[in-house]
């Protein structure tokens, strides 16, 4: 298959039916209501409400084992959070549906964009070189770093050559990847996040748990609490503009007097050079040109051979993550101004060693939108923070065992698999089949803990000999009894914390199978 | 036609009466149906947690209990997925494959194979609030989910609008998964319970009086939730439904 195989159907109309139709200023809901950016439209939490304190994410000791359920159960345990959060993201997967629904060739745009992808990563090494070339030839420096290690390093020395003291940073997942703001802190240079939901992030000290949405998990009075602690903002004022005002009036400074700025990257054209990014609020623009010194962090797999290729991403990508037909900026970085020097970091970082497995490969595809978290049931009540990793929700699950299987061995586990994320994934990621065949090589590795595998073997044993099986569930109370061995596995019995247990019926099937049909087959 | 009844381990032991109301529909169309009293279980509670090894003389079991049929047929959403996608932890031999590709979950053996017309013997004169399973939604195709943008369409639910007097009630996150899980309603019974919960509270605001589903093991998790939050929600299998249960 080559690049031209590849070449979105071009339909008569040139403009979409949403954007012809001239009293359709913006999308609607089914209510006929408009349907606002999911950031602005989260309903405020009543000021006479008692103050609930944020939960915190999951606890990270080294490479330890992840304990995403405990960290969970905390979450779950502060309601006023996590209903607003389930509800918040409920509303954006049904926006999404909305837009979704209103495209009639949606599904045949998952299914293209999924094959430029395949095409791309099966052919990685050669648009990485032709990216490379094109961006040298338009006076681009051109970086390879082989993890995140490297990347901060290569940063460092571009901002040491210059005499840089202060970078302004466009949200970018790769670089939270590569522990950047913590190894730049650490050599005295300030960072200072654009994007508002990042920047809450930041001063809150803590990681972006969602991909589009950094702060989702916070109330507005979190916000509120974190920018008077920072900011000198009044504590009781939730007010979103109040907040989102006061938050730009102090950036702003920092942003005009900063020495360098550094974007991530949504996509990065092969064929010219470009590195493509998407935001709402317009900081790429601001972090990229602003400061005379522009720096671009690009994850290998980023790239798309063509411009042409990029609509398809386009379209997708704002629909999925938040409903809305696209994003307010989609801004294109080719050249260095006149005047100033640009550089890009092409970074692996476990990328390659992703694209060597079988079963895993396809996750390269990801584009970010985050729809997968916001339609998992999981997400939505544990918090993007109880994963305790950089990527959460079910993209988390399947990509972050590769880059530590130990730390990471238990998130396949915070799933139903019920498959929601595979269907609503705009470049078609398998993502539940993943999450299963996680179990099994982690099994396999001895991975899981042992007590789940003697249990899993018990289960196995009884349920392989008829007869085991059925002197075990001969009554019913016994079967209550050792049912729990492969229904309710525990012997503290977590089942019963929170539900009823099942009501013992007089008889198994099996028993009355017995005694009203084999009678009978017998007599006959 | 030669039809192998399967009823699943948690049927067997907790709901008998979904296999009893499953074999007598399947009866009332005037198949004959075969129980190999040998069965146990397809496997699943291994496979959902990686275990492959572990299910391997379970699968092998269900096999030999199972081939030779013509159809197999459960009333289960999740062990009809398990049969036809991941019974793979023995070797995929001829008798295998042809058993996982005969397994048929109830409601599309009704609605797909047999293309039955009418329930003439069913009333079920309640708001039923229907439930579906994710591994029979998604898994094994009974009806559109609402992230694709294809045509609408309900195996089970075109099946209930031939029960006389059935109304259904609407909710707001119709395929949003109740929680189950398999072994996760157990290993995260904190977020599981959760998930049951605003199931529950979902189909009794959309004033429902009867959750219907073709899985048990979902029902059974919601019954546990809902008696637990003390909602009045009656919950009942498919079968029971189909084969003209007075509730
Ligand atoms: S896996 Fe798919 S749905 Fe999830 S963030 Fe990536 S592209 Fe979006």
């Amino acid at each position: 298959m080559s690049a031209d195989d590849l070449t979105p159907r071009r339909t008569g109309d040139v403009l979409h039916r949403e954007v012809r139709a001239p009293s359709d200023e913006s999308e609607r809901g089914p209510g006929g209501e408009r349907l606002q950016h999911a950031e602005a439209a989260s309903k405020p939490i009543r000021a006479d409400a008692p103050r609930e304190p944020q939960p915190r994410g999951a606890r990270v000791r080294g490479n330890r084992p992840i304990d995403q359920a405990e960290a969970a159960e905390r979450f779950l345990a502060a309601p006023m959070h996590q209903k607003a959060h389930d509800e918040r993201l409920w509303d954006v997967r049904r926006k999404r549906d909305v837009a979704a629904h209103g495209i009639p060739e949606w599904e045949e745009l998952r299914e293209l964009a999924s094959r430029i992808k395949t095409h791309t990563l099966t052919h990685l090494d050669r648009y990485l070189e032709q990216f490379e070339a094109a961006a040298e030839a338009n006076g681009v420096h051109v970086h390879w770093a082989e993890d995140g290690a490297a990347h901060n390093r290569i940063v460092l020395d571009i901002l040491k050559r210059h005499g840089a003291r202060s970078l302004v940073k466009s949200k970018s997942m790769l670089t939270e990847e590569c522990g950047f703001r913590h190894f730049m802190a650490a050599h005295d240079i300030d960072v200072i996040e654009t994007d508002l939901g990042e920047r809450i992030q930041q001063l809150d000290e803590e990681e972006p748990s969602h991909v589009v949405m950094p702060a989702v998990h916070k109330t507005r009075l979190d916000v509120a609490d974190v920018f008077a602690r920072t900011l000198g903002t009044d504590p009781d004022n939730d007010d979103a503009h109040y907040l989102a005002e006061s938050q730009r009036e102090t950036t702003r400074p920092l942003i005009l007097k900063a020495d360098a700025g550094l974007t991530g990257c949504n996509f990065a054209i092969a064929e010219t050079g470009t590195v493509v990014t998407c935001t709402n609020e317009g900081n790429a623009d601001l972090s990229g040109n602003v400061p005379p010194l522009q720096i671009h962090s690009i994850g290998i797999e980023k790239l798309l051979p063509r411009v042409e290729h990029l609509g398809v991403f386009i379209r997708l990508l704002s629909r999925s993550a938040l409903g809305s037909p696209i994003t307010q900026y989609t801004s294109h970085f080719r050249k260095p101004r006149t005047g100033s020097e640009m550089h890009f970091v092409l970074v692996d970082n476990g990328r390659s060693e992703r694209l060597a497995m079988e079963e895993f490969w396809t996750s390269l595809k990801c584009i970010r939108c985050g729809a997968c978290m916001n339609t998992c049931p999981v997400y939505r009540r544990s918090g993007g923070l109880s994963y305790g990793a950089t990527y959460s929700g079910p993209i988390g699950l399947i990509i972050d065992p590769t880059f530590d299987k130990r730390k990471y061995s238990t998130l396949p586990f915070s799933s139903t698999m019920n498959g929601s994320c595979t269907n609503v994934c705009p470049v078609k990621i398998n993502i539940h089949e993943q999450i299963f065949a996680w179990r099994r090589v982690l099994a396999e590795e001895h991975r899981i803990p042992l007590l789940k595998q003697g249990m899993m073997k018990a289960a196995g044993a009884v349920l392989s000999r008829p007869a085991a099986y059925r002197a075990a569930i001969q009554t019913a109370d016994s079967a209550l009894r050792v049912l729990p061995r492969f229904a309710v596995y525990n012997p503290a019995n977590t089942w019963g914390k929170k539900r009823e247990m099942p009501h013992a019926p007089r008889q198994s099937f099996h028993a009355w199978y017995r005694q009203n049909r084999m009678k009978k087959e017998t007599d006959a | 036609m030669r039809i192998g009844l399967f009823v699943p381990c948690y049927v067997d032991a907790f709901e008998p009466e979904v296999g009893i109301a499953t074999l007598e529909l399947l009866e009332r169309f005037g198949l004959t149906v075969e129980y190999p009293y040998d069965q146990t279980c397809c496997g699943q509670p291994m496979t959902n947690t990686g275990c492959h090894g572990e299910a391997a003389a379970t699968e092998a079991l269900f096999v030999k209990n199972f081939s030779g049929f013509d159809y197999v047929v459960a009333p289960s959403g999740s062990c009809v997925h398990q049969v036809r996608e991941h019974l793979t932890a023995i070797p995929q031999t001829d008798e295998v494959k042809a058993v996982r590709s005969k397994t048929y979950e109830l409601v599309e053996f009704l609605h797909d194979v047999l293309r039955i017309e009418a329930l003439p013997w069913a009333a079920f004169p309640h708001k039923v609030a229907y439930h579906s399973n994710c591994n029979a939604l998604r898994g094994i195709g009974h009806a559109r989910p609402t992230e694709l943008n294809r045509p609408f369409f309900s195996k089970p639910l075109s099946l209930l609008k031939k029960v006389k007097g059935l109304e259904i009630v609407d909710l707001t996150r119709p395929d949003e998964c109740c929680g189950f899980g398999g072994t996760f309603s157990v290993f995260e019974p904190a977020v599981s319970a959760k998930m049951g919960y605003d199931k529950v509270t979902d189909q009794a605001r959309a004033g429902a009086a009867y959750v219907v589903s073709a899985d048990s093991s979902c029902l059974m998790h919601q019954k546990g939730c809902a008696e637990r939050l003390g909602v009045p929600l009656k919950y009942i299998h498919i079968a029971q439904v189909l084969n003209g249960a007075a509730a």
